[in-house]
């Protein structure tokens, strides 16, 4: 029993932090209609930021992760609006698509370029305290990956629904029309979706990268992860996207350990496909009609 | 139709093409196929790193009997067809002498390039079956996994293992190591209390680390590739795996030991390469590697920098290039680093071109690799 609820902890932590990448999908569709299938290189980049900042410039970590979050919100979030998203919005959803699929490989490539293909470790914010709780070994960084991703996906839940700035991007997210009838700044709520998503790939950054290591393409797994995760809990969703997460996280332990370690990398996949299959909308997800 | 002037521009630039692109008279062409992306990158890396070095003592020196070498490094990605591929295109070039690659199932499929061409091949990959294969032009530059296993198992034997998990990456290194491994515990009864297989680029080891625990063993002994060995030691520390964990060469490497921080600290292993070796040479070598790339070499980039000056070593004694002449000078041969100090340590190949030399017992300790016990090479025993 021990070594399911060790498992459980560790899913529930990896699962976090596909949450809080998952989340950025979930918010990016709402807002904008927009997939951003460069989510796992916006991980990524500020993976590196933030080795930037410790090793060229001298920083400690946490002022290193500040930096990075202002950096990460006008590159990641104003600039990548601005310069991908705008321009091809008025498209179709494809071509934006497709878009974010050659700007993973560009920013993958540029790192590469710059970084080299090389892998770097990375300082954990958490210290590497083991704790035993009920005859669980638990480590201080997976508790405190967990109440992090948690706090973060509850308090940007309760954001939306209870603040007026969070209604009105729910209520552009439903129908922008009617939104720019009510006087919603429609374009400026748009933004603070990006935003929120670039804010989010840097704190998931900060927390996986310590367990991953910092390498090129260390976002490939976490972006397609984090995808499944979206679906699964329901792309319209913010709790979905935890569940998601979590499910996938604890899910991929559970069949590694008791099924085979062969079998754990299918896990998302398979369940992203019963999801789909007898639940197209996601476990928390509603029903959205469109016309076409 | 096409112009007298135009067709003239391109038959020359057809014959430029067609020119072999091997190097100069004054120049030696060597070619280095090496995993500088995907999962082998941080040991190709270490490699270049090693290779570069020497070509620039080397060249800096007077090169090989006059010659400078004109190094080309081309990246096999880590994936095997591609590194055939880029074997092909040396060979067509006919380069003095192929280095690399690293990853055995990279070489595994390049050498049958070398060995059709006459080239020799002189490579990083450790499995044992690589030289088993009666190849005429491929040689070694590290023990194989068949010599140094036994030197590790000896030494569990010693510290009363008697039950141990064995973790191995599913590939040709992984599994030649764990084939290795297995088969020498058996030879000493030591029970295989679990045997668990990872994927390359494996990113979260918690199953793999619960599942060991579950089979209770007095150890555990991982083989995987650097990037893996550094994550999987972070696991083993976080959910805190508490027997002793040991490795053959890349679980106690420098670069895993970087890479996993603390997590590294009480691993124990056998390494065939390390620059904290109580050997002059290799010290010094250590720290003209710091010097010129602000990092530790681990053991690839000594197999890399001795590789080069393999070449010096074998082509000086034979007195001329050859390259017939030079993979039978060293099939049966013995460099002593006194005379070919770039070698730094003495080494004797065998038939197949597997070679022998002094190894090392390891334990880190503060993020250091501490040598316990130096061991002679085999054929001295």
């Amino acid at each position: 029993m021990t070594d399911f609820l060790q498992l459980v902890i560790a899913g529930t932590a990896t699962g976090g932090c596909y949450a809080l990448a998952a989340l950025g999908f979930t918010l990016l569709w709402q807002a904008s209609g927009t997939i951003n299938f460069a989510l796992g290189e916006m991980v990524m980049l500020p993976a590196f930021m933030m080795l930037f900042f410790m090793s060229v410039l001298g920083l400690p970590l946490p002022l290193a992760f500040l930096a990075t979050l202002a950096l990460s919100l006008l590159v990641m979030g104003y600039g990548f609006k601005r310069v991908v998203v705008d321009p091809l919005i008025r498209h179709d959803v494809i071509t934006l698509v497709i878009a974010t699929l050659g700007l993973s490989i560009g920013v993958r490539q540029a790192v590469k370029g710059v970084a080299s293909a090389q892998v770097f470790t990375f300082p954990s914010v958490f210290s590497d305290t083991l704790l035993t709780i009920g005859g669980v070994r638990v480590s201080a960084g997976d508790i405190g990956t967990v109440v992090v991703a948690c706090t973060i996906v509850l308090a940007l839940q309760a954001f939306l629904n209870r603040t007026v700035t969070g209604r009105a991007m729910q209520a552009v997210a439903q129908n922008r029309d009617a939104a720019t009838v009510l006087g919603i700044k429609v374009e400026r709520m748009v933004l603070y979706a990006f935003l929120i998503n670039a804010a989010l790939a840097a704190v998931s950054a900060l927390l996986i990268t310590p367990v991953y290591l910092a390498k090129f393409d260390m976002g490939d797994t976490l972006g397609l992860k984090a995808f499944y995760a979206a679906i699964i809990g329901g792309f319209n969703n913010s709790r979905g996207a935890l569940l998601g997460g979590v499910l996938v996280g604890v899910l991929e332990n559970l069949v590694g350990t008791y099924i085979s370690p062969g079998y754990k990398e299918g896990v998302a996949l398979v369940l992203f496909m019963v999801v789909i299959v007898f639940r197209p909308q996601g476990l928390l997800g509603t029903v959205e009609e469109r016309k076409v | 139709m096409m112009h007298r002037r135009t067709a003239l521009k391109l038959g020359a630039a057809l014959a430029t093409i067609g020119l072999p692109a091997g190097a100069a008279e004054s120049e030696v062409a060597i070619h280095n196929n090496v995993e500088l992306s995907g999962t082998g990158v941080t040991s190709g890396s270490m490699w270049k790193m090693g290779v570069d070095l020497a070509v620039k003592e080397i060249n800096a020196a007077g090169g090989i009997l006059g010659r400078k070498i004109a190094i080309t490094h081309q990246d096999n990605q880590s994936q095997p067809q591609i590194a055939k591929a880029v074997a092909t295109k040396a060979a067509d070039a006919e380069p003095y002498v192929m280095l690399g690659p690293i990853f055995s199932g990279d070489v595994n499929v390049s050498m049958a390039v070398a060995e059709n061409a006459e080239i020799p091949m002189i490579m990083g990959g450790e499995a044992a079956n690589l030289t088993q294969q009666g190849m005429k032009y491929l040689f070694r530059t590290s023990l194989n996994q068949a010599s140094a296993m036994p030197k590790l198992a000896n030494y569990l034997a010693k510290n009363g293992v008697k039950s141990m998990v064995v973790v191995w990456g599913a590939n040709d290194f992984g599994k030649g190591g764990r084939d290795a491994m297995v088969k020498e515990m058996a030879a000493r009864n030591i029970k295989l209390a679990a045997d668990i297989s990872t994927e390359p680029g494996q990113m979260d080891f918690s199953p793999v680390v619960v599942n060991a625990s579950k089979a209770n063993a007095d150890a555990l002994f991982s083989y995987m590739n650097e990037e893996e060995s550094a994550r999987f030691l972070i696991a083993l520390k976080k959910l805190g795996y508490d027997k002793p964990v040991y490795g053959e060469t890349v679980l106690v490497s420098q670069k895993v030991i970087e890479l996993a921080g603390p997590a590294a600290n009480g691993a124990k292993g056998h390494v065939g390469l390390s620059v904290d070796a109580p050997n002059p040479k290799v010290q010094e070598f250590g720290r003209k590697f710091m010097q010129a790339y602000n990092t530790s070499s681990d053991h690839n980039g000594i197999k890399g920098y001795t590789a080069v000056y393999l070449v010096k070593a074998a082509t000086e004694k034979l007195g001329k290039f050859d390259r017939k002449a030079m993979a039978a000078a060293i099939h049966g041969g013995s460099f002593s680093a006194a005379q070919y100090p770039g070698l730094l340590m003495d080494e004797s190949y065998d038939d197949k071109g597997d070679l022998d030399r002094e190894s090392y017992l390891v334990e880190i300790k503060d993020g250091k690799q501490v040598i316990t016990e130096v061991l002679p090479p085999v054929g001295k025993k």
